[in-house]
């Protein structure tokens, strides 16, 4: 029932459409708030929707899943969180998803961030990902499983010093509990103890910092997942192999979770994020139709 | 005494970090641990230097009497309360057994950072998107080659990236050509060009930095370059 | 279209702390109708908690953690004495809130200002240029395993080499862009504006996300319509 009215109100707004292209034809453009009310209802009805669009897997994240299965069970991964709750939405389905990979995997996972915000967006989605059955029946254990470092002032040079080791930046974890008395940690130095780092980053200090300095000065293996408006300028690294692979934005995000089979709010929201470009597709067709118009009449 | 003492400090820490790049071991790649340590404290007194400047510019607006000076006590309260609730949270999970952070999800501090800050702070960047589509509509034209290249570009990666363009064309073929060309672009084209200006950045950024450890460019000390 | 029926989950929640986040959404939203009092009521408080909150932590994991129980330590372990002169140099930051000694603020500021500089060039010369260029002068002629030519791949490694090449043109300044050289800067401009479409085309997506976050929160967590 939701599906079938919230299909004919999108219709409806695609039909009213053409009266803004007439309106717009005519040299009497809308009024922003028309517009802001067009993207509001285009982004909003499809949450409401039971739909889910076929999407297919791009080079990138299939890149990203394929080192990622490469690594043995048990793997020690580190998972930086630089960022903070306006790019959840973005980047917090990313996150749950490789949590809940990892945690499946028996991957030993340390957390860290170089914003404030960021170990505490880590602890929501560790506590969602311990709602899967499949993960609580593991009984994971803070300190031999997963552990939280906490955030450290410092930008690039957090990462810099960690090149030698660990403990100079995190003494101790996100709970005041020493470096050395943490079970994970007992065997962890610097980079060269970890097989993988996945960064979650919506700027600076993040993915770039992390390329510069873990990749290329002290070897690490690099996988990031990133807000759609920094993605663009991660290419180069990409290409060059300074990273394995890259999702980007909310449609990188419901790619992963539809590889690693593990359903969440981006497989959801990637209707509503079509249907939004939509508008903005056809809002700005109209504009260019009217403007060519108007040059075609003053010829 | 004012102008010397910077420069040396510049020019010594810079030639600590460039060297210890090439030499890891002592004294600079030592050297190199400890100033980060202590960039890591002083970027969090440099916190403390926002705040407490916040609090001045607040009070200088609270003192002018101007039309929007009410809205400082707003600034100032709320910063209060955030600070009171912060330490008191903080200082009492110090000292429980076992200790608890003040990010604990059952601090107050955690319930403001909830419930407060991140509708706040999500909804001051999600009104972009209102703005985005309101520009691209009333300023996105083709008005020549380069702006229609512009604007294809931008077509085919939005159009591209979640299944819009697939879904039109599925009565026609199952392969995903849109998301294809879209991946393509970002590949090929867009690296080429965000390599060109990353190149072009690192080389400004190399020259920038030279200047400053040689002491030539010195605008952070107050003086012309 | 091809469309799969999936399943949600009904979830919904009303406590306090929901209703203030929506107050102050749909409060931060009313400018989009006009600036006016509650947007600036909700910008206000925004401002508060944000310096509010970034100063607690910074002081918890930084002032406290690691400089605080480096110097002080707790079971036995020896002190690290070199970590008060981070802390000096951070004093010495807080006296630019002075008029009078405000200077001295200019130490720590070389300190980072210079440490910065030293750390920057070496990354930006190894990782934005030195491995990019790398990366570009790779041979042209993509092959598969079975030594076939793939063309694809071939013709956008071609495009790769043409568009850094051209792109680098148009930012060298230091000759007048005439002749060869002013056609190479001109493609150069046409991969630039390629790049900031691609770039536009990922902002959108992005903001799009953003208030799609919003409204998922305002309809679902909140009034649990869905």
């Amino acid at each position: 029932m939701a599906n079938t009215i919230s299909i004919i109100l999108l219709i409806l707004l695609g039909l009213s459409l053409v009266y803004v292209l007439v309106r717009t034809l005519k040299g009497n453009p809308i009024g922003r708030r028309i517009v802001f009310l067009y993207v509001a209802i285009a982004a909003a009805i499809p949450l409401f929707m039971d739909l889910e669009v076929p999407l297919p897997i791009t080079t990138d994240v299939r890149n990203l899943y394929d080192a990622l299965e490469k690594l043995p069970d048990g793997s020690k991964v580190m998972a930086a969180f630089d960022y903070d709750p306006p790019s959840a939405p973005e980047l917090q389905p990313m996150a749950v998803a490789f949590m809940k990979y990892a945690f499946k995997r028996d991957f030993k996972i340390i957390i860290m961030g170089l914003w404030p915000q960021g170990p505490i967006q880590a602890n929501m989605a560790i506590d969602e990902a311990m709602q899967d059955p499949e993960i609580a029946a593991k009984n994971l254990q803070y300190g031999v499983d997963y552990v939280n470092l906490g955030f450290q002032s410092g930008n690039e040079f957090v990462i810099q010093s960690m090149g030698t080791a660990f403990k100079t930046m995190f003494p101790k974890d996100y709970r005041t509990t020493p470096y050395d008395s943490i079970p994970l940690m007992r065997n962890i130095v610097n980079f060269s103890n970890i097989d993988f780092v996945m960064n979650f980053s919506s700027g600076e200090p993040g993915t770039i910092q992390w390329v510069q300095i873990a990749v290329d000065r002290f070897g690490s293996v690099l996988g990031a997942g990133n807000t759609a408006v920094q993605a663009p300028q991660v290419y180069p690294y990409l290409r060059a192999g300074q990273m394995v692979g890259l999702l980007g934005g909310m449609s990188g995000a419901a790619e992963f979770e539809k590889i690693t089979a593990e359903k969440g709010k981006a497989s959801t929201f990637i209707l509503s994020q079509m249907i939004a470009h939509a508008i903005v597709i056809i809002l700005i067709l109209i504009g260019n139709v009217a403007y060519f118009s108007e040059k075609r009449k003053k010829k | 005494m004012r102008r010397e003492i910077p420069l040396i400090i510049t020019t010594v820490t810079g030639l600590v970090f460039a060297i210890s790049y090439f030499i890891p071991h002592m004294p600079f790649g030592n050297s190199e641990n400890i100033f980060g340590e202590w960039i890591s404290i002083v970027q969090a007194f440099a916190i403390w230097l926002g705040v407490l400047n916040l609090v001045k510019v607040s009070i200088d607006k609270i003192l002018s009497k101007k039309g929007d000076a009410y809205y400082s006590y707003i600034v100032i309260i709320s910063l209060g309360i955030m600070l009171i609730v912060g330490f008191w949270d903080g200082l009492s999970g110090l000292y429980a057994d076992p200790p608890y952070p003040v990010i604990d999800d059952s601090t107050s501090f955690y319930w403001i950072f909830k419930n407060i800050y991140t509708p706040l702070t999500s909804t001051m960047f999600a009104m972009l998107a209102f703005f985005v589509a309101s520009a691209s509509y009333r300023a996105f034209r083709a008005r020549n080659f380069q702006a229609t290249l512009l604007l294809i570009a931008g077509f085919f990666v939005m159009g591209g990236r979640v299944p819009l363009f697939d879904l039109m064309i599925s009565g026609i073929t199952d392969v995903p050509v849109f998301s294809h060309f879209a991946d393509w672009i970002m590949t090929y084209p867009n690296t080429a060009g965000q390599r060109a200006i990353m190149i072009g950045i690192a080389l400004g950024i190399m020259s920038s930095s030279l200047r400053i450890i040689l002491g030539i460019e010195r605008s952070h000390i107050g003086g012309k370059s | 279209m091809s469309l799969i029926l999936a399943r949600k989950e009904k979830r919904s929640s009303m406590d306090i702390g929901m209703f203030f986040a929506a107050l102050l959404t749909l409060g931060i939203f009313s400018f989009l109708y006009k600036d006016n009092p509650v947007y600036k009521v909700c910008e206000a408080i925004f401002v508060g908690v944000s310096a509010g909150f970034w100063a607690i932590t910074y002081f918890f994991d930084n002032i406290h953690k690691k400089f605080w129980l480096g110097v002080f330590p707790q079971e036995g372990d020896s002190p690290d004495y070199w970590l008060w002169g981070g802390a000096i140099l951070g004093f010495l930051m807080l006296l630019r809130i002075s008029n009078k000694i405000g200077w001295i603020a200019r130490w720590p500021l070389s300190f980072i200002v210079g440490a910065t500089a030293g750390l920057y060039m070496m990354l930006y010369f190894v990782s934005n240029a030195l491995n990019q260029v790398a990366d570009t002068m790779m041979p042209i002629v993509a092959y598969a395993s079975d030594n076939s030519v793939l063309w694809l791949d071939t013709f956008g490694n071609f495009i790769v080499v043409l568009g850094v090449v051209t792109g680098l043109i148009y930012f060298f300044f230091s000759k007048e862009h005439k002749g060869l050289f002013g056609t190479g800067a001109q493609v150069g401009t046409w991969f630039l504006m390629i790049t900031f479409g691609a770039s536009f085309g990922y902002t959108v997506m992005s903001r799009m996300s953003l208030l799609i976050g919003r409204l998922d929160f305002l309809f679902g967590d909140w009034l649990g319509l869905f």
